[in-house]
């Protein structure tokens, strides 16, 4: 099989595993710090007044200067960043405007929240688009294949709240209305103490993520299949389940790894807004209210979070990569 | 199958293919007529439709949240405004705010995946890591800290959805890039003194076409996506104006009484996406039937 160029992995360089892995694990930080400015810029030091952005027009003179005291915004910006980064790092992402209460205690509950909804989502979603992709590149180009690839590709098309919404219309209000249309979740409830009403969130999550990872599985397959090895394996007369096992499965999950991660990063997308379809009390919703209050210290920390996931998975997939393919971890 | 392409590259053949016959070719596979009929029809409700919506979309008609209004085609809204012409005035803004945006996106991708390529020394290396703290967001939450900070107004969300395009048109026009660069045509332009930025754009540009088109219209529909999304999430740049996303949200509480402020607008984004999803891939299995043929050649 040949390199890809510039692949997600990078081409190899000396140092064994566990310099690849320090290296990323520093990349990632790295990444972290320059997001960490990217979110502070976006957020505080946009050109004009955050105070009046966030107070809007009528706002009294007492109470901008209040915020701007309260944001730090008479301080330089250097200063204004440094203590921000500084608390979140202590574990203190300020207090949230709307809900007057420290950001970690409002968000924690919510986190366990959503946590629980991303890993029911990925938990189907992988071996779901695993097995998909899979069979359809064994049964390349028959009914199977060409039928799952136009539903992955429309799927893959449609926006995650319009395919949301499309499940609470057939399934919930007007067509057939046996499940709930959201998930009231009582302050100090856990989601999984409503089975039926988790059903519709976890499926909108689902049909969003597997068509992608589906289609590159399959992808990633049909190259296996046609390589020389399997076809070495074939030819010594290995039966056709181990050379699938075996040989061809760990090689064509190496780049689709890479995706998954990629993907389950962006599930915590999609989560912003079939939380708010399904008014689940999660990260996604909280993100959602807190922008349209102008909370910046929810917004931030919650930025932080789905970035630092980002970072995370792509580690993860990175390790997975290795693991599964044995050819990597001699090159390294 | 990369050696083979080298030796009939587009210098031997003459000019690099032109666009026109890829685009031919796409337009011949049936997944490329169905999705450009959808992306044009519901391109043309969102240009014609407001000419022929019966009432003013922000009229008061009849009985909020109704679906038997005399007068009214498909019911009332949540405040009693005539749906059929919200519908048909509600697309409008979308469609230029993602072709905007996309358009961005697109022309900051290639400039930035061009010099990557093209350089091939550390300012391939900063100009990747730039690329890669912007992916680290998914697409809709950079959108949403700009607008927890400025709002929705249309700069910041074209600006928004524009910049988190960049990487990703980045990252493929590189990679495609990345062969072009070794070739011989690009050493000879060198040697005879062509300015660097005119080889980028007229030597390595051309020959990285195909991709970036395949690239292009899965922006878009990505781009419809994220716009569409923070409409629904109550985001968009003029609140009281009728919004395909924003009608979604506004109707979604009467949906077991009057469906259609629902259906419509939702079946609209539907057919929308899936088109240029459509057309993306057509061409993008055009383009792989002439690196085939090629190969095989």
């Amino acid at each position: 099989m040949l390199e890809r160029p510039g692949g997600p992995t990078g081409p190899g360089r000396s140092g064994g595993i566990r310099m690849f892995l320090l290296r990323r694990i520093l990349q990632g930080l790295l990444v972290l710090l320059l997001v960490s400015i990217v979110v502070f810029a976006a957020t505080q030091a946009l050109p004009g007044d955050p105070a009046r952005a966030i107070l809007g027009r009528s706002a009294t003179p007492t109470s901008l200067a209040n915020l701007r005291e309260q944001l730090h915004l008479n301080r330089p910006v250097v200063t204004q960043y440094l203590t921000w980064a500084v608390g979140l790092l202590h574990g203190d992402a300020g207090r949230s405007f709307s809900a007057q209460e420290p950001v970690t205690k409002y968000l924690s509950d919510r986190f366990v929240n959503t946590g629980f909804l991303l890993l029911c989502a990925g938990l189907i979603s992988i071996p779901l688009s695993i097995v998909l992709g899979a069979y359809a590149a064994l049964w390349r180009d028959r009914p199977f294949d060409v039928i799952t690839g136009l539903f992955t590709l429309v799927l893959a098309a449609l926006p995650e709240f319009v395919v949301g919404l499309v499940l609470v219309v057939l399934f919930a209000t007007t067509v057939f209305p046996v499940l709930p249309a959201v998930i009231v979740i009582p302050p100090g409830g856990r989601p999984w103490d409503q089975p039926l009403g988790l059903i519709l969130p976890i499926v909108t999550l689902v049909l969003a993520v597997t068509p992608y990872v589906a289609r590159i599985m399959r992808a990633s397959m049909v190259e296996v299949l046609e390589s020389d090895y399997v076809e070495m394996a074939r030819l010594k007369g290995l039966p056709e389940r181990l050379v699938l096992r075996r040989h061809a499965l760990p090689n064509a999950l190496g780049p689709t790894f890479q995706v998954i991660a990629i993907n389950l990063a962006y599930l915590a997308g999609g989560v912003i807004v079939v939380e708010y379809i399904f008014n689940f009390a999660g990260i996604g919703g909280a993100l959602r209210n807190a922008v349209a209050d102008h909370d910046i210290p929810v917004v931030q920390a919650l930025a932080m979070a789905i970035a630092a996931l980002y970072v995370v998975l792509n580690l993860l997939a990175d390790i997975g990569t290795i693991v599964v393919t044995p050819r990597l971890r001699t090159r390294l | 199958m990369a050696v083979v392409s080298q030796v009939l590259t587009p210098e031997i053949l003459g000019a690099p293919k032109p666009v026109g016959s890829l685009l031919r070719r796409a337009l011949r596979l049936r997944r490329t007529q169905i999705g450009l009929g959808l992306a044009l029809f519901i391109l043309a409700i969102a240009l014609i439709g407001p000419r022929l919506a019966p009432h003013d979309p922000s009229a008061f008609v009849g009985t909020p949240s109704s679906t038997s209004v005399p007068g009214a085609l498909f019911g009332t809204d949540h405040i009693g405004q005539d749906v059929w012409s919200r519908f048909l005035s509600g697309g409008l803004t979308i469609l230029v705010l993602a072709a905007v945006s996309t358009a961005l996106g697109l022309i900051l991708g290639i400039s930035v995946g061009l010099v990557s390529a093209y350089s091939r020394n550390v300012l391939d290396d900063i100009l990747m890591r730039i690329m890669d703290v912007i992916l680290a967001f998914p697409q809709i939450m950079l959108a949403l800290v700009a607008i927890a900070t400025v709002g929705p107004n249309p700069l910041t969300i074209i600006l928004a959805v524009g910049l988190t395009t960049m990487p990703r048109v980045a990252r493929v026009t590189r990679g495609a890039a990345q062969p072009v660069v070794e070739r011989d045509f690009v050493a000879a332009a060198e040697a005879i003194g062509v300015p660097r930025a005119r080889i980028m754009l007229s030597e390595i540009f051309p020959n990285i076409l195909s991709p970036l088109l395949v690239e292009a219209s899965l922006r878009l529909t990505y781009a419809i996506g994220v716009i569409a999304a923070l409409a629904f999430l109550g985001f968009t740049t003029n609140p009281g104006a009728p919004d395909w996303g924003l009608m979604i949200n506004e109707n979604r509480i009467a949906l077991t009484v009057q469906p259609w402020g629902v259906v419509l607008p939702v079946a609209a984004i539907a057919l929308l996406t899936m088109g240029t999803g459509l057309v993306g891939d057509g061409i993008a299995r055009a383009a792989a039937g002439i690196d085939r043929s090629r190969g095989a050649g």
